[in-house]
């Protein structure tokens, strides 16, 4: 009789908090947050383009801060927060981020866009009103072939400007 | 009908050109998949997750060039969850993109030709244990004698990579000569002889190529793929497979980037078709990224020689084009892109005499293919680096010697391309005026320059890969008594935005909203043909099939309506999801209402449009690479810092100005040019697709140098500058609305303007690309040294060429054929496939 392999081995399990939804999920030991997230929970929102730390393209926030979930063991993330893109809207309607960058051109393919967004959040999340060249230095580590970046930096700039104007309304 | 906008934009403003206005075309919209690309919801093909749904792994080849004595798989089927073992001999018969070079297998049978050439296939339950088992596969090879470049490939007639071709390990040569080149350069003042290299690169999508295939429950063949040409990859599934091309259906997922690296048949999707098949269970490929490196079909590096006669005002009076292409193992497009190095040196400026001499060949590393700008890049890097010598020689300023000699709009080449509207004068003069060039050429402090270059590039290439006269876009529309209209066609989004430009035009015939639109796109099922995302071919071509169906349905609807209405047909005007009476908009019915009286006057309302491009006067063989209905220009400025310490290059602003024709959503059409300029950039300063032996005491095979995304350097958001873009919009009456291709073109003259630029900062000539510290450094030290002050090739290997087709230019009375080879003017249709690169 055959024996299960390692993949089908599911003995870790954790509980987190995906997207301000507690969730429990079983899988192997060995997987990365970035697999359990797409192939143990569906949500395939998050992209890979390496899985080794390099391209930047399955960036999510644990705790609010952005990290490549490539590079995350699953089993790091008991008990912790972690935000994908799947998160990012809220009551059906999309993030500032997201309504600039589909405005203004800033996701062409699509593929990076998840993981910059949630790295813009993170920026946004700590400094509400960064420059260009914190804009730039944030995103340094998501490569991105289709835009070159410019309309990317300007939708962050205009979905700022935008989080401003919510804030000043609700205050 | 419920003003469901969701969250589109309103389209409240309008656009106006010539006099008509618009309330889609040209107005700044949010794409229609914009949506489902920042919410994550977009369905890539990895993104696929099938019940019972099986893993596929591929075994590569360790050798860069050897034969394969034996493959056991035994131990690894012994391995549990190992489902199916594929070897070659399970899948051998031959294919590829073109029809003139049906050279690869999906699994080698007996022979591999570059480090990652796939030898096995192992499918299992999960991912890891197909990983683990290949590991279980022995291969026995011999291993063979591996040409690492060209000059080794002329050097090394055997042993042959491949048993077609020229001769020895020469894939294609190429010889074309229109008018006496030799009696050109006689009536030059000035004679210049340049040499130049162009690094390979590759496409570096971020999305890893991936594929999922099932079984249908009625025994077809479904395939998802991350494909940019699903029609091309339908063709070569039904010969690989013996199957039938209507018991098989290909959809293309959107890619995430293409760039001309999803644009090949490929082995893995060919391998988990058959598994799925075999295993009646979905089967699932996903490439590592090191396994995408191994893919490539990148630029080619292509060693050129040019010879360029002028006058003394900077007329051109001949010239004569040699190159030498690095093929890499396999045909992919490689005969196409030999003859596209050659093809468009004629489409910018008016070159009265021209000779091409192409020569590619194989050599044992990843095959070279189709990279945005396809074997155009190249060539316009030497010819726009070797103006600038010239401007210097003669003493003009290089933006003025360019503007003397652009080719003027529907003239026809030396080659026998018909172009269309030509505003590259008009491009030269805005990044003239933009970019301050007067007061910074050759003024600025050292250290700091500005180069210019120029480009052009095919809306859409004019033949298709394979021999037919069908159209090479086909669209059907839908009129659904509800209001909506949908979409058919075989486009296909990569990104570009193909999705919207349908919607864009649909919408804007129809007066409704895109977001009234659906689309069913690159499903060879679902849609009529569309050749594919490939020679910036969608906008013109499956844009004016959408244009023509549209109208289509416009008719028919009028014709109820006018009939309801009472009011002569022409006088109804369709916007804002209403019909009416232009003189009295009172007099209307909804775009609903439209339909419904239409489908109760004529039955079911379905149009379709199709587009054929023109046939191109050029009739000589090899004429089918280079045609098109019209071609885009652009001009571009880059401003350099260049430390001549560290050597170090600094790209602060670039200025580029892309004559478009029109932008059917003009921050899409921006976002095409800076993510060409951004491309451009990359290949310019750092992007270079290298390879190494390894030491001796280990196999000393040919191995790529850093196949991952670390190692190979692009461009980070730290390194893009500043891009002031201005599109320059006269409308061409060949496009949609009169819109030009945007895709590839801007990236063209980015190489060269950098170059140029590196030149007035600090006064050395790379010569090749990328331009990197350590060739500057190099070239500065010669200047010092009281040397050239140049950094590039010196000699072009000896190649035997053939003689030249020669080809009398339109001037000299020349009717499109080679007057030294049979005419094609009447020649009847051949019976077989035939490429019509060849």
């Amino acid at each position: 009789m055959a024996t299960l392999s390692i993949e089908s081995q599911k003995t870790s399990q954790i509980r987190f908090t995906l997207n301000g939804e507690e969730v429990d999920v079983s899988f192997a030991p060995y997987k990365t947050l970035l697999e359990v997230l797409r192939e143990d929970l569906g949500h395939t929102g998050t992209k890979h383009g390496c899985e080794l730390g390099e391209c930047g393209a399955c960036a999510v926030l644990l705790d609010g801060k952005a990290v490549l979930s490539c590079l995350v063991l699953a089993l790091e993330c008991d008990g912790r927060r972690v935000l994908t893109v799947e998160g990012l809207g809220e009551e059906g309607k999309l993030h500032p981020l997201q309504d600039a960058f589909a405005d203004l051109g800033a996701a062409q393919c699509g593929y990076c866009t998840p993981a910059i967004l949630v790295t813009a959040k993170a920026l946004l999340d700590q400094n509400p009103h960064p420059n260009r060249d914190q804009i730039r230095e944030a995103l340094s580590g998501n490569l991105c072939r289709c835009t070159g970046y410019l309309q990317i930096f300007e939708a962050v700039e205009a979905a700022i400007v935008k989080i401003a104007g919510q804030n000043n309304s609700e205050t | 009908m419920p003003e469901e906008k969701d969250s589109t934009k309103s389209t409240d403003s309008h656009s106006k050109a010539n006099g008509h206005e618009f309330r889609v075309i040209g107005v700044p919209r949010r794409r229609v998949d914009a949506r489902a690309k920042v919410t994550g919801q977009t369905r890539f093909a990895d993104d696929i997750f099938l019940p019972r749904m099986a893993h596929c792994k591929l075994l590569r080849s360790p050798h860069p060039h050897a034969r394969i004595r034996k493959i056991d798989a035994s131990r690894a089927l012994a391995c549990p969850g190992v489902y199916l073992v594929l070897t070659g001999k399970d899948l051998p018969i031959q294919y590829g993109i073109l029809p003139v070079s049906q050279d690869e297998q999906a699994l080698c049978v007996d022979h591999v030709r570059h480090v990652g050439d796939p030898v096995a296939a192992v499918i299992a339950r999960e991912e890891l244990t197909a990983f683990e088992a290949l590991d279980l596969i022995d291969v026995e090879y011999e291993v063979l004698k591996t040409i690492s470049n060209p000059e080794e490939a002329l050097a090394t007639p055997e042993p042959r990579i491949h048993e077609y071709g020229e001769e020895g390990n020469i894939h294609k040569l190429v010889a074309l000569e229109f008018g006496n080149v030799e009696e050109g350069f006689a009536e030059a003042d000035e004679i210049f002889e340049d040499s130049f290299f162009y690094q390979g690169n590759t496409h570096l999508p971020i999305e890893q190529h991936a594929a999922v295939a099932i079984k249908d429950p009625d025994g077809k063949l479904t395939i998802w793929s991350s494909t940019q040409t699903p029609h091309y990859l339908h063709r070569a599934l039904a010969k690989v497979l013996e199957m039938p091309a209507a018991h098989i259906r290909v959809i293309a997922t959107p890619n995430g980037g293409g760039f001309g690296g999803k644009s090949d048949p490929f082995n893995h999707e060919i391998v988990v078709a058959k598994a799925a098949l075999v295993l009646d269970r979905p089967v699932k490929i996903c490439l590592t990224r090191e396994e995408v490196f191994y893919c490539h079909r990148g630029r080619h590096p292509v060693l050129m020689k040019f010879k360029t006669g002028v006058k003394k005002d900077g007329t051109i009076t001949g010239m004569h084009l040699q190159t030498l292409i690095d093929g890499g193992a396999y045909g992919s497009y490689g005969v196409a892109s030999t003859f596209y190095c050659g093809a468009l040196q004629t489409t910018t400026y008016h070159i009265p005499r021209y000779r091409y001499e192409g020569c590619r060949t194989f050599t044992n590393k990843p095959p070279c293919g189709p990279k945005r700008g396809h074997g155009t890049p190249q060539p316009r890097f030497g010819q726009e680096v070797q103006l600038d010598k010239i401007a210097e020689k003669l003493k003009m300023d290089p933006a003025d010697l360019r503007l003397g000699i652009v080719e003027s709009s529907n003239a026809m080449t030396a080659n026998f391309f018909r172009l269309g509207t030509v505003n590259l004068a008009e491009c030269i003069r805005r990044v003239v005026q933009l970019s301050g060039w007067k007061e910074k050429f050759r003024k600025l402090p050292e250290g700091r320059g500005v180069g210019l270059a120029c480009s052009a590039y095919l809306t859409g290439a004019g033949l298709p890969i394979y021999w037919n006269n069908m159209p090479h876009s086909g669209v059907q529309l839908k009129f659904d008594r509800s209001g909506g209209v949908t979409i058919f066609c075989g486009a296909t989004e990569i990104g570009q935005g193909s999705d919207d430009v349908l919607a864009g035009i649909v919408a804007e015939v129809l007066g409704i909203d895109t977001f009234d639109v659906r689309l069913f796109t690159g499903d060879t099922d679902l849609g009529p043909v569309d050749l594919g995302s490939y020679s910036s071919r969608v906008t013109l071509m499956a844009g004016n099939a959408a244009l023509q169906a549209a109208e289509r349905g416009k008719a028919l609807l009028a014709e109820a309506v006018a009939e309801k209405l009472a009011v002569p047909r022409e006088r109804l005007r369709f916007a804002d999801r209403r019909v009416f009476d232009s003189t009295a908009p009172e007099k209307s019915v909804t775009f609903q209402e439209a339909i419904c009286l239409a489908e109760a006057r004529f039955g079911t309302i379905g149009t379709v449009g199709s587009y054929t491009p023109p046939k191109s006067p050029a009739l000589y063989k090899g004429g089918g690479v280079g045609p098109s209905p019209t071609y885009s220009y652009s001009a571009a400025v880059v401003e350099v810092e260049v430390n001549a310490t560290t050597g170090w290059i600094a790209v602060p602003k670039i200025w580029i100005a892309h004559d478009i024709g029109r932008a059917l959503n003009p921050p899409l059409a921006r976002g095409q040019v800076e993510g060409s300029v951004y491309m451009g950039l990359g290949e310019a300063l750092m992007e270079e697709q290298e390879f190494r032996r390894l030491p001796k005491r280990l196999s000393h095979a040919l191995v790529h140098k850093f196949p991952s995304i670390l190692e190979y350097k692009s461009p980070t958001s730290l390194d893009m500058p500043d891009v002031i873009t201005e599109l320059i919009e006269e409308p061409d009456p060949r496009g949609p609305f009169g819109a030009k291709e945007v895709g590839q073109g801007p990236l063209l003259p980015i190489m060269p303007a950098v170059a140029n630029a590196v030149y007035d900062a600090v006064g050395v000539r790379i010569d090749e690309v990328p331009i990197t510290p350590e060739k500057i450094m190099k070239a500065l030290a010669e200047k010092k040294a009281g040397r050239e002050p140049r950094f590039g090739p010196s000699h072009f290997p000896h190649v035997n060429w053939p003689e030249p087709l020669r080809v009398p230019p339109p001037w000299e009375g020349g009717d499109g054929n080679a007057v030294n080879d049979v005419a094609r003017r009447a020649k009847p249709r051949p019976e077989k496939e035939k490429v019509l690169a060849s």
